[in-house]
């Protein structure tokens, strides 16, 4: 009894540890996006400070920040709903259809994620530039969804697999077609897991910088890009810096503590069976 | 067919809507303090130019180099007004990227922009960029210290000198060191430094053939100095300290000397933003066996790509952005120590400048002294000062500056690192089709 109260004490401490490493660079932004420019550089770094909003103030009178999370938000929910839409017949067919190949393809899907995006940085330049798609918010949400695909057919295909196929194979035999067997049965008993996959997917696609800043200018820019404009070599301007941090991650930050009972529902989903 | 009326219908409104809309160009341009004040002034642009609008891309300067480099390399032609330095101007002049800016108007004064910044632009006798600011390099020092130990900074010290007095007012038990220098690997951070001081010592990059000189005497003299000044006398950690480091460290009182951007002397001189604005004094760039090349030149310049669709616009934009209106109009609204210097002569003859600013004559004297078409002792086939103006220096140039990184932390000797990046440099050219 004893040994095991102490073993849970010391689990719940470890974990409170974990989490507070994991916070404290979060954390740290954020203190000192409320810090004038002379106490964020100051060492030792100063814990109690009279707290200013002049970072805050600069950073909205040089940039238009409305704009840029709007195109944040729109190429992440856009490029995740058509990830959606491409990647769920793709792992149905190899989840329930599969052919010898299925295993080779999924592999393959993979193996592309771990090719540099600067290798195929110029092919792409060359191709939106001739399609008219450079600086437009339709030009990063394919980008977007192509750069997630492998991840949510994957993610889709192990949730999908877990279903039994006699559920299916019995409604086939009521006469459902594939469309409403996918409909009205496979999407509600794999909700969670679409819902966890497309919460990754719009996180994953919010904080991308390399494809957002390389393929935008003005019109379509995201914050990543808002970002970029703030980071600097000439001079430290910390607070400002993390101001304009702490305004880009808010958004998502906020997303992520709402959903996350959803999110780690869905990525355990079908563990404990 | 409902399609295509609604589609020709979209057309016409969007025809008729450009016809009113003023004419848009897009800036691309580094978020240096220089530039954010341009960008806050676009509202006075617009006025003064009704009908034409700008869109701003403000990056950060590694950023919009790649950025900018696809783009043109491309003819994406995402951009109107592009920021480069004085690197890329030549090289880009020559591929035929940038516009030819001939014909400037009379009242823009061409004459006025300090000679050596207008030949870093110039190829073949044409300006191809129109310089935003300029800044070289020299000697910061720390006038209490040095009067505590009885030192007087020479008008043009040497390296010798410097070693002499860095070894006085080292003081690592109360955090004060002798100098600080850039120790960041990178062709525009520690390289921008060693190149010059490869120079003083009578070094070069390439000879006449393009065959690279790193591990010659010039060039290991040069780096054992630096390293052994900077283990003895610098602070700990320097590998890691770049401009903005040392800056950092410089204003917080903890170097006595910092050899290094003109542009750090606005910053340093500003009580707001240094500890040591009051005991701050200037000097040339140290010299060792040969003037030549001991004080670098860079500029910031506004160039428009040939794949912009609206030149004349541009045009506009970056001959306001670098006139005498503009420097004066920044003075006025944003205070003198504001206005880019380094660019024209008549920023450094105006009386309101020259009070705001008691560094201006040093850093007119070292731009004006900077040789960025004639760099080094021996000749060589290139132009610029701390860097070599073809497109393999970056890769070149960075690799050099990680082997010298590796020595100055201790990890080998000078002599292996610059052998190292000898025959690195080497493969390269050979790579490139120099020979």
């Amino acid at each position: 009894m004893y040994t095991s109260l102490s073993r849970k004490l010391l689990l719940t401490l470890l974990a409170w540890l974990i989490a507070l490493i994991i916070f404290f660079p979060i954390f740290w932004m954020i203190l000192t996006s409320f810090k004038t420019e002379f106490e964020a550089i100051s060492t030792p770094p100063t814990l109690f400070f009279e707290p200013t909003l002049a970072g805050y103030r600069e950073v909205m009178a040089r940039a238009d920040y409305n704009t840029f999370a709007f195109n944040s938000f729109a190429v992440s929910v856009g490029s995740t709903l058509l990830a959606l839409l491409v990647g769920l017949p793709a792992a149905y067919s190899m989840a329930f259809l599969p052919t010898k190949r299925t295993r080779g393809t999924l592999l393959w899907m993979l193996s592309t994620k771990m090719l540099p995006p600067v290798g195929v940085l110029m092919p792409i330049y060359l191709i939106f530039r001739d399609l008219g798609l450079l600086d437009s918010l339709t030009g990063l949400i394919v980008i977007y969804m192509l750069m997630n695909l492998p991840i949510v057919v994957w993610m889709l295909y192990t949730f999908f697999r877990d279903v039994p196929r006699e559920i299916l194979e019995a409604a086939r035999m009521d006469g459902a077609g594939t469309l409403q067997e996918v409909l009205y049965l496979l999407v509600p008993l794999t909700l969670p897991g679409i819902a966890s996959t497309g919460l990754l997917s719009v996180i994953l696609s919010w904080n991308e910088a390399f494809w957002s800043i390389n393929l935008t200018t003005s019109d379509a820019a995201p914050l990543t890009a808002f970002i970029a404009s703030f980071s600097s070599p000439e001079g430290l301007f910390w607070a400002r810096l993390s101001a304009a941090s702490t305004m880009a991650v808010a958004p998502i930050l906020l997303f992520g503590w709402m959903t996350q009972k959803q999110m780690v529902r869905g990525l355990t989903f079908g563990a404990v069976k | 067919m409902r399609l295509h009326h609604g589609l020709s219908l979209f057309g016409m409104l969007a025809l008729a809507s450009a016809s009113v809309q003023a004419e848009t160009i897009t800036v691309a341009t580094v978020n240096n303090n220089d530039m954010i004040v341009m960008q806050s002034l676009t509202d006075a642009f617009e006025k003064s130019h009704p009908d034409i609008k700008v869109n701003w891309v403000v990056l950060e300067e590694n950023v919009l180099r790649q950025r900018l480099t696809t783009d043109i390399a491309t003819n994406g032609g995402q951009y109107d007004v592009m920021t480069i330095g004085n690197y890329e101007v030549p090289i880009w002049a020559r591929q035929n990227w940038l516009e030819p800016l001939n014909d400037l108007p009379a009242n823009y004064r061409v004459d006025d922009l300090l000679k050596p910044v207008r030949d870093a632009l110039t190829v073949n006798d044409t300006l191809y960029a129109l310089p935003f600011y300029a800044e070289s390099s020299m000697t910061y020092y720390r006038t209490d210290l040095f009067d505590k130990a009885g030192i007087r900074m020479s008008e043009h010290p040497t390296w010798d000198e410097v070693r002499g007095w860095a070894e006085k007012i080292n003081d690592p038990q109360n955090e004060v060191y002798g100098i600080c220098l850039r120790g960041k690997p990178g062709w525009g951070e520690n390289m921008a430094f060693l190149s010059t001081l490869v120079n003083t010592y009578g070094g070069r990059w390439f000879d006449t053939d393009w065959h690279p000189e790193i591990n010659s005497r010039a060039w290991q003299d040069a780096v054992s100095f630096y390293v052994d000044l900077m283990n003895q006398y610098g602070p700990p950690g320097a590998s890691s300290n770049g401009y903005n480091e040392n800056q950092a460290l410089f204003a917080s009182g903890k170097c006595g000397m910092w050899v290094d951007s003109t542009a750090a002397a606005g910053r340093l001189f500003n009580p707001q933003e240094s500890q040591v604005a009051d005991k701050l004094g200037f000097a040339p760039a140290p010299v060792a066996k040969t003037p030549k090349g001991a004080n670098w030149l860079w500029s910031w310049n506004l160039a428009i790509p040939a794949s912009s669709d609206a030149k004349d616009a541009a045009r506009q934009f970056v001959t306001w952005a670098t006139s005498e209106e503009y420097v004066d109009l920044v003075g006025k609204d944003k205070g003198w120590t504001s206005v880019p210097p380094g660019t024209r002569t008549s920023t450094y003859d105006n009386k309101q400048y020259q009070q705001a600013a008691p560094f201006a004559s040093f850093v007119l004297n070292a731009i004006e002294s900077a040789t960025p078409n004639d760099p080094t002792q021996p000749p060589v086939p290139y132009t610029g000062v701390q860097f070599v103006s073809i497109p393999e220096f970056q890769s070149i140039g960075t690799q050099t500056g990680q082997m010298i990184a590796a020595a100055l932390s201790g990890q080998r000797s000078v002599k292996d690192a610059l052998d190292e990046a000898q025959r690195s440099a080497e493969r390269t050219m050979r790579q490139a089709g120099y020979y």
